[in-house]
């Protein structure tokens, strides 16, 4: 029988980005078509030409860094009933927020040199430093389970909660052995879990794309780099690939 | 021959659709002149250059492939070589073929993502891949069947297709079992099928006919159509190392792109697929040639529109090549090896390989560990002048069309690039004004 029940209308957008969560989207329908039954995709700029402003979720993609992004943003929250951050330009700046504490009129001039001015940027910001956000789907680029797993949810009416243990436990679940035996780094510890510790999986420390738990002990991480032979230079680079924005904001 | 004509035609495209990244068309015709015609890059610029700076060599693959979630093995390919370079590292054959296979596999990937979900529909007459759908179920279940072939064959090499991990300065951190690459062999062998299913698909389809000759730029290398390194290769006659990249690319920066432009010997030249056929065309695998021949495409085509037809011819190629480079791999066995060391701390060294939309270059000067210069020159960026150029040929001769019927060749023009924007800012838009 056919349902009667109208499908929710989902629309996707992107700002300052890689493009590679709205990626992983097209790549979940692969293995979930069936997802394409409960929803209707009403704007998805990069696989679609059709486009409609009329949509009650919106998943937004990438980081906040023009003035003219923040009035595009605001309009996306007003049409949305649940405004959904994907990926980790969204959730906490993504790489984008490396040029945080950076002098960006100098960074301008180091990529376009004299015709700086012609190009418009600011600090690279989350969105929700922008607007409210209901929802986040963290990770660079974001899970793809969880994305479908988000959808469900949000199709039941309910808000997903996040993870809130460090990477740690899942890559203790996948009996993988710790990175700091093998003499590599990990910010397992501090790092929101969720992606099935797929980088130390794959023999590379975590680089804290999901952004950090709510209670990270930054302190034991730095005892836990200088008793394994690391200084303290070494864990703030690497904090610095993904976790600049949060960094900013706890120091503040 | 351009049409005579008094008319006006301001055409405007804000966001053109199907493309990764941003950009506007504007075309501005009065009284029968063409006095603008921009591809507009209007992307957020993404700085990665000055974001690379100061980084620890070992994170600088990491951040490079963040430029782009459909070219993200490319760019950690390109950016690891120039670390590589720099500082003296030699690859073993394990590693060396592991980092082609996972390029092949990204190549497939974004191939066919173009040719099935961007370009197809047009060439259908469908607004998108998700009226497709319904119309042509069958049509967009073998576009994802293939493309999750090619993604599974990535993650299976480094963790995933978009950010690959397991690729580090000096080889790998982590192997495929061979089990796991045997699989993805048959898969591979599977897949001819399909393969044969998109062949038959495309070539009752009609690319519109348009013609401009330009200079097309691929690397090359003797024995291989070449997607690592070898020279820097134009059809015009010459070629340069990779080293020498500057002296081709000649960047330049104009106002209505967050993307810069290039020029070489001629006002523009042309990469990716297509020009990577016509350089490297004896070197592609009998039945890529096959495939070519049915096509009706050959070293001579210059019609921009058959890029995509390139990309078919390529995604033949590059499907046959994985089979030999897995089935050569399993005759030898996986070996676990520790990546292999560099030989000094500083250097200046050079990237290349061949993106999926073309020629990428990464280039590092590395001290103390550090990054202390970068530049990236992207495919995209190449070809924004050369297809501004097309533009500027193509609207004259279609100027007594519709502004819709206008708007869609070009659009369809411009997708024939595949243009990469959120790579090419440091790119898309029609406006006719």
């Amino acid at each position: 029988m056919a349902s009667t029940i109208p499908k929710a209308r989902i629309a996707f957008f992107d700002f300052t980005c890689c493009e590679g969560c709205q990626l992983a989207v097209a790549d979940a329908l692969q293995t979930h078509l069936d997802l394409l039954e409960a929803v209707e995709i009403v704007n998805f700029r990069e696989v679609m030409s059709e486009k409609s402003d009329d949509y009650m979720i919106a998943f937004v993609e990438g980081s906040c860094t023009r003035m003219s992004d923040e009035a595009r943003l605001k309009v996306i929250r007003e049409n949305a009933q649940i405004l959904v951050a994907l990926g980790a330009c969204a959730h906490i700046g993504g790489v984008n927020a490396i040029r945080t504490g950076l002098d960006i009129a100098g960074v301008r001039r180091y990529v376009y040199g004299e015709k700086a001015m012609f190009f418009e940027t600011d600090s690279a910001r989350p969105i929700d430093a922008v607007v409210p956000v209901d929802a986040y789907i963290p990770g660079c680029p974001i899970d793809l389970d969880e994305f479908v797993r988000t959808v469900k949810a949000l199709l039941l009416g309910r808000i997903p909660i996040l993870h809130d243990y460090p990477v740690c436990v899942e890559c203790k679940m996948k009996e993988n052995v710790c990175l700091y035996t093998i003499d590599k780094t990990c910010l397992g510890p501090i790092t929101r879990a969720g992606c099935g510790a797929i980088c130390p999986t794959f023999g590379v420390g975590c680089e804290g794309c999901r952004g950090l738990i709510s209670n990270p002990n930054i302190r034991s991480l730095k005892e836990v780099f200088s008793e394994n032979g690391f200084d303290e230079k070494t864990l703030m680079e690497k904090m610095k690939i993904f976790l600049s924005y949060q960094t900013m904001e706890s120091e503040s | 021959m351009a049409i005579q004509t008094t008319k006006d035609v301001k055409i405007n495209v804000h966001h053109l659709t199907r493309v990764e990244g941003h950009g506007n068309i504007v075309v501005n015709v009065r009284e029968g002149i063409l006095e603008q015609c921009d591809l507009q890059i209007i992307e957020a610029p993404r700085f990665f250059e000055a974001l690379l700076r100061h980084r620890p060599y070992e994170h600088a693959s990491h951040i490079a492939s963040r430029i782009c979630g459909i070219c993200a093995v490319s760019h950690a390919t390109a950016s690891l070589r120039a670390c590589e370079n720099a500082l003296g590292v030699e690859l073993s054959e394990q590693s060396v073929l592991l980092r082609k296979l996972n390029l092949y596999a990204e190549m497939l990937d974004s191939h066919i993502l173009h040719m099935y979900m961007l370009v197809a529909p047009d060439l259908l007459g469908k607004g998108s891949v998700i009226p497709l759908a319904k119309t042509d179920p069958d049509v967009v279940l073998r576009a994802l069947r293939m493309k999750k072939v090619a993604g599974d064959l990535c993650a299976t090499i480094s963790g995933r297709h978009t950010h690959p991990i397991a690729m580090v300065v000096g080889g790998f951190s982590h192997y495929p079992s061979e089990d796991e690459l045997f699989r993805l062999g048959e898969r591979l062998v599977i897949m001819r099928e399909d393969l044969d299913d998109t062949v038959e698909l495309f070539k009752g389809l009609s690319v519109p006919s348009f013609e401009r000759e330009t200079e097309y730029i691929a690397l090359q290398k003797e024995g291989e159509y070449c997607i690592i390194e070898g020279m820097i290769t134009s059809s015009d006659g010459g070629s340069w190392p990779i080293e020498a990249y500057q002296s081709v690319t000649n960047e330049y920066i104009v106002p209505h792109s967050t993307a810069k432009h290039a020029r070489h010997q001629r006002e523009s030249y042309m990469v990716g697929a297509l020009a990577r056929l016509k350089i490297n065309y004896d070197e592609l695998h009998p039945r890529a040639k096959t495939t070519a021949e049915i096509l009706k495409i050959s070293p001579k085509c210059i019609n921009p529109y058959l890029i995509t037809i390139a990309q078919l011819v390529e995604t033949t190629h590059f499907t046959e090549k994985a089979i030999e480079v897995i089935g050569g791999l399993l005759e030898k066995g996986i070996v676990w090896e520790e990546p292999r060391p560099i030989s000094k701390d500083r250097g200046e060294g050079v990237g290349a390989c061949e993106a999926p939309r073309g020629t990428l270059y990464h280039h590092y000067v590395i001290g103390d560990g550090m990054i202390k210069e970068a530049n990236c020159i992207i495919p995209t960026a190449q070809n924004l002048a050369n297809i501004e150029a097309d533009m500027r040929c193509l609207v004259p001769n279609i100027v007594d069309r519709t502004p819709d019927d206008i708007t869609l060749a070009l659009e369809m023009l411009i997708r024939a690039y595949d243009p990469c924007i959120s790579c090419s800012t440091h790119m898309l838009e029609v406006r006719f004004v």
